[in-house]
C-alpha cells in the first residue's frame, strides 16, 4: 500500500472512531440515563438531542433549507464563508506583507530588533477581539467599510508568525555564504537578494499556513463586534442563539467554518508543493523525510 | 610588487577579558605572483585565521597586511579575492551553472557574458555535462569543483583556500588535487592555502609554512623543489618522501616545544 | 562579571525597547491632548491608568478569574497533548491516523467550539472555558511535541540501538530529552493563546465576573477607560503566563541553544 493510502485509510480510520466515540457516548447516556453505567455520578455532557445531534442529522441540515422556502443551509453558509473570506484574504496578504517586512527590517537593524521585537510577542498578547469593538468606531468616523476593519483584526493576528519565521529564514543561511557574499563586494541589498530571501522561502510557507487559519479566526472574530449581517460570524452567533431549536444547525456552521480553515490553508499548502522542490520543504511531520525519518521508521514501526 | 605581504600581523580575540586569545602573533610573510602556499600546523594554530585576516573577513589587532600593494578592504572592492571553505557552500537553489555565475551577476555583468564565462569554467573543471544539476544532485568532490570553479570564474588575482578537501575521502582528495594543479597552471593564480594534511601541502605547494599554536606564529617555511608539472609519479618520487620527512620533522619540533 | 554589571548590560540591552514603549505612551498622551479626542474613541494613558486604580478590586477578580481558567486549561491541553504525542511517536498506525488529523483540526477556527461549550456546559460553568482553551492548546503542542520526538537523528539512534536500548528506554533516554525544546516553544505560543481562547470564549457568554464579560459590557455602557484597563490587563496576564514558561524553559533544558545567552 502506497504511503498515502496508508495515511488516508488511518485518517478515515479515527474519522470513524470519533464519529463511534460520539454515538456510542450518546447512546449509553439515553440508556443509562444521563449517567455513568453502574453509578449515580453525572456524564460530563448531557447526551439528549439538543447538546449531542446525531452526527448524520448534522449532515442531513446542511442539504435542508436554512428556513422554510429558502436556499439550502450549506448555501446560505458557503455564501457566509465566501464573504468572511473576502475579509480572511485581504487580512492574510496585509499581515503577511507587514510580517515579512518586519523580518527584513530586524534581519538589516539589530537596533531595531532589540527595540521592536519584545513589543512584537507581546502584541499577541493582547485580546484583539476587544479592541475590535472600538476599531469598529473608528471605521465609522473615518467612513471606512467595516470589513475592512475586519481584515485588518484578521491582519493583525496573521503578520505574527510570518514575521518570526521571515526572521529565521533570513539568518537560515550558513556564516560561510555570508563571507563568500562579502569576499564579492556584495552590497546589503544584493545579500538580502541573492542570498537570504531564497534562504526564507521554506521557511515562510509553515508560517503562511499558520497565517492562513489565523486570519481566518480573526475575520470570524473580528464580524461579531463589527455587527456584519453576512459572515460566517454573524451566523454562527445567529445559530447559537436559536440552539435549543435547531442544535445540528449550529454544529453544521461550525463544519463549514471549519472546512473554510482547511481550504485556504490547502491552497497555501498548493502553492508550497507548486513553489519550493521536495529537496527544500521543511519537513512536514507526518511525512516524516528524508534519514531521519528513515530511521524512525525502522525504530518505531 | 608581491602578491601577498604580512609585516608584524598580530590577532587577539576578547583583548582585555579573561578570555583573551592571542591567535596569531608576529607573522611576517611574502608571496610572489603566482606562488602557492601551504599553510600547515596543528589545530588551534590560527591558520584559519590568518587566512581570514588576509581575506579581509576580519581585522588584525596590529600590523599590516597588503594584498598587490593594497590594504585588504580595497582589495575586496576589488574583487581580488575567490574563496573556498571546507564546505562548498553552493545555494541549494541555484542550478550548477547559476551558481557559478552568481558573482557575475553581483558585479553585474550582463547575462550572456555571464553565461558564457561560468560555462568556460564548468568545462575547465569538468563539469560542463552537470551546468543543469542542483547541488543535491552532486557528490562531495563534484560540490567542491562547482564551488572552485565559481571562486575562479570571475578571474581573481588571489585564491584563498580553508581546508578545501578536508570533508573527502582520500581518493577524491588525491583526484581534487591534481585537478587544482590542472586549473592554476591554465589561469596562473596566487593560492594561499590552509591544510592539515602533510603530502597535500607538499604535492602541491611552492613553499609549505609551517605554524605553531598559542600564539599562533610561522615557525619554518620549506621549499618545495619538486619538478613541475607534478602528476602522480612525483607522489612515488624519493625527494617526495624527503620533503615530508622535513615538514613532519619541523611539525613535531612545533609540537614539542 | 559582577551582579552589577550584569544587570546593567541587560539593562542597556533592552534600553531601546524600553524607550520605544515610554515613547509610544508620550506620544499617545500628547495625541489625545492636543486633538482633544474623546474617551470612546482613545482614553489617554493616564486616563487608563486611574482607572486601574479606582476599578482595582473589579478588575482584578475578573482577571483572576479569566487567568484561572486559562491556567487550568493550559495544564488540562498540555498534559493531553504530551500524552497523545508520546503515543504517535511510539505506535506508527496512532501517528499516520492523528497527525492529519490533527493538522486539520490544527487548520480550522477551533475558536467558534464556544457557543457548543456553553450549551454543554452552561453558561456560568467554568469547564466550558477550560473546555474551550484546552482543545485550542492541544493541537499545536501536540504536532510541535511530534515533531520534536522524530527529529533525532539517525546516528543517535543507532547510539541507542548498539547500547541495545529498547524502544521505551530510547523514547525516554533520547526522544523525549531532544524533543523538550519543541515541547517549550510551543508552550510559550500556547500560553498566550490560551489567555486569548478564554477571554474570547467569554465573549461568548459567561460569568461577569470574567475578563471577557467585563469588557464586553463596559464597551456597551461607553465606558471605554473600564474597557481598556481591562484589555491592558489581559495582556500583562498573557505576558506574566508566557514568562512563567519562560522561566520553567530555563530551569529545564539550561543546555538549549535558544536558552544559553539569553
Amino acid at each position: 500500500m502506497s504511503p498515502n493510502a496508508r495515511r488516508l485509510l488511518s485518517f478515515l480510520g479515527i474519522l470513524a472512531v470519533l464519529v463511534a466515540v460520539w454515538e456510542g457516548y450518546k447512546w449509553m447516556g439515553t440508556a443509562t440515563g444521563g449517567v455513568w453505567p453502574g453509578t449515580g455520578i453525572d456524564l460530563p455532557v448531557r447526551t439528549n438531542e439538543r447538546s449531542m445531534p446525531h452526527t448524520w442529522d448534522i449532515i442531513i441540515a446542511l442539504l435542508r433549507p436554512a428556513r422554510r422556502g429558502g436556499d439550502m443551509l450549506l448555501l446560505v453558509l458557503l455564501k457566509a464563508a465566501l464573504f468572511t473570506w473576502r475579509s480572511a484574504l485581504l487580512g492574510f496578504v496585509l499581515g503577511s506583507a507587514v510580517g515579512f517586512g518586519l523580518g527584513v527590517l530586524f534581519v538589516r537593524s539589530a537596533l531595531a530588533e532589540r527595540g521592536l521585537m519584545p513589543h512584537v510577542v507581546a502584541s499577541q498578547t493582547v485580546p484583539i477581539l476587544a479592541i475590535a469593538p472600538i476599531l469598529v468606531v473608528w471605521a465609522g468616523r473615518l467612513n471606512v467599510t467595516r470589513w475592512l476593519v475586519v481584515a485588518v483584526v484578521s491582519a493583525y493576528l496573521a503578520f505574527f508568525p510570518v514575521a518570526i519565521n521571515t526572521l529565521r529564514g533570513l539568518r537560515s543561511p550558513d556564516a560561510t555564504a555570508s563571507e563568500l557574499m562579502r569576499s564579492y563586494a556584495a552590497t546589503p541589498n544584493q545579500v538580502l537578494w541573492k542570498l537570504q530571501v531564497p534562504a526564507a522561502l521554506p521557511y515562510l510557507f509553515p508560517a503562511l499556513k499558520i497565517a492562513a487559519t489565523a486570519s481566518i479566526i480573526g475575520a470570524i472574530v473580528g464580524e461579531l463586534p463589527a455587527s456584519m449581517p453576512d459572515g460566517l460570524g454573524r451566523a454562527i452567533l445567529n445559530f447559537a442563539a436559536a440552539f435549543s431549536a435547531a442544535p445540528e444547525k449550529l454544529f453544521a456552521s461550525i463544519l463549514v467554518a471549519s472546512l473554510v480553515g482547511i481550504g485556504f490553508v490547502g491552497i497555501v499548502v498548493l502553492a508550497e508543493r507548486i513553489l519550493i522542490p521536495p529537496s527544500r520543504r521543511l519537513e512536514d511531520v507526518g511525512e516524516a523525510a528524508g534519514p531521519r525519518g528513515r530511521a524512525l521508521k525502522e525504530v518505531v514501526a | 610588487m608581491s602578491a601577498l605581504s604580512l609585516r608584524g600581523v598580530e590577532k587577539v580575540f576578547n583583548p582585555g577579558s579573561d578570555q583573551e586569545v592571542r591567535a596569531v602573533h608576529g607573522v611576517d610573510l611574502s608571496v610572489e605572483r603566482g606562488e602557492f602556499i601551504s599553510v600547515i600546523g596543528p589545530s588551534g594554530c590560527g591558520k584559519s585565521t590568518l587566512l581570514r585576516l588576509i581575506g579581509d573577513l576580519t581585522p588584525p589587532s596590529s600590523g599590516t597586511v597588503l594584498v598587490n600593494g593594497k590594504t585588504p578592504a580595497k582589495a575586496r572592492l576589488d574583487r581580488d579575492y575567490g574563496m573556498v571553505f571546507q564546505s562548498a557552500t553552493l545555494l541549494e537553489w541555484r542550478r550548477v551553472q547559476a551558481n557559478v555565475e552568481l558573482p557575475l551577476e553581483i558585479m553585474g555583468m550582463d547575462a550572456a557574458e555571464r553565461s558564457r564565462q561560468a560555462a568556460a569554467m564548468l568545462e575547465l573543471v569538468q563539469l560542463d555535462r552537470f551546468a543543469n544539476h542542483y547541488p543535491w544532485q552532486l557528490s562531495g568532490g563534484m560540490q567542491q569543483r562547482v564551488a572552485i570553479a565559481r571562486a575562479l570564474v570571475f578571474k581573481p588575482s588571489i585564491l584563498l583556500m580553508d581546508e578545501p578537501f578536508g570533508a573527502l575521502d582520500e581518493m577524491t582528495r588525491e583526484r581534487m588535487q591534481s585537478e587544482l594543479l590542472r586549473i592554476r597552471a591554465e589561469t596562473g593564480t596566487t593560492v594561499v592555502f590552509v591544510t592539515h594534511s602533510i603530502p597535500e601541502a607538499v604535492f602541491l605547494s611552492t613553499r609549505v609554512v609551517i605554524m605553531s599554536p598559542r600564539p599562533g606564529t610561522i615557525t619554518e617555511v620549506v621549499d618545495i623543489d619538486l619538478p613541475e608539472p607534478r602528476s602522480d609519479e612525483t607522489r612515488e618520487d624519493q625527494h617526495f618522501f624527503e620533503l615530508l620527512t622535513g615538514v613532519r620533522e619541523g611539525l613535531r619540533a612545533v609540537e614539542d616545544s | 562579571m559582577t551582579y552589577r554589571a550584569e544587570f546593567l548590560r541587560r539593562l542597556y540591552f533592552r534600553l531601546p525597547a524600553i524607550g520605544i514603549f515610554v515613547g509610544g505612551l508620550i506620544v499617545w498622551e500628547g495625541l489625545v491632548r492636543a486633538f482633544d479626542i474623546k474617551g470612546f474613541i482613545l482614553p489617554a494613558p493616564t486616563a487608563i491608568a486611574t482607572t486601574f486604580a479606582t476599578e482595582t478590586a473589579d478588575l482584578l477578580t475578573a482577571g483572576v478569574g479569566t487567568f484561572s481558567t486559562a491556567l487550568a486549561g493550559l495544564l488540562l491541553g498540555g498534559l493531553l497533548a504530551v500524552l497523545t504525542a508520546l503515543a504517535a511517536a511510539r505506535w506508527r498506525f496512532v501517528r499516520d491516523g492523528a497527525l492529519p488529523f490533527a493538522i486539520a483540526a490544527n487548520s480550522t477556527p477551533i475558536i467558534v467550539l464556544a457557543p457548543i461549550a456553553n450549551s454543554w456546559f452552561g453558561l456560568r460553568s467554568p469547564f466550558g472555558s477550560i473546555f474551550v482553551v484546552a482543545i485550542l492548546v492541544f493541537f499545536p503542542v501536540m504536532i510541535n511535541l511530534v515533531r520534536g520526538l522524530l527529529s533525532v537523528d539517525a546516528s543517535e539512534i543507532e547510539l541507542m540501538d548498539s547500547y541495545a536500548a529498547g524502544r521505551r528506554t530510547t523514547l525516554w533516554k533520547l526522544q523525549f530529552p531532544h524533543s523538550t525544546p519543541y515541547l517549550f516553544s510551543a508552550l510559550k505560543v500556547a500560553a498566550a493563546l490560551s489567555l486569548i481562547g478564554a477571554i474570547v470564549k467569554e465573549f461568548f457568554g459567561g460569568s461577569q465576573e470574567r475578563l471577557g464579560q467585563y469588557i464586553t459590557t463596559k464597551a456597551g455602557l461607553l465606558q471605554f477607560e473600564e474597557a481598556w484597563a481591562a484589555i491592558v490587563l489581559a495582556s500583562l496576564f498573557g505576558i506574566a503566563l508566557y514568562n512563567i514558561v519562560v522561566l520553567i524553559e530555563r530551569r529545564v533544558i539550561p543546555w538549549h541553544v535558544s536558552v544559553r545567552n539569553a
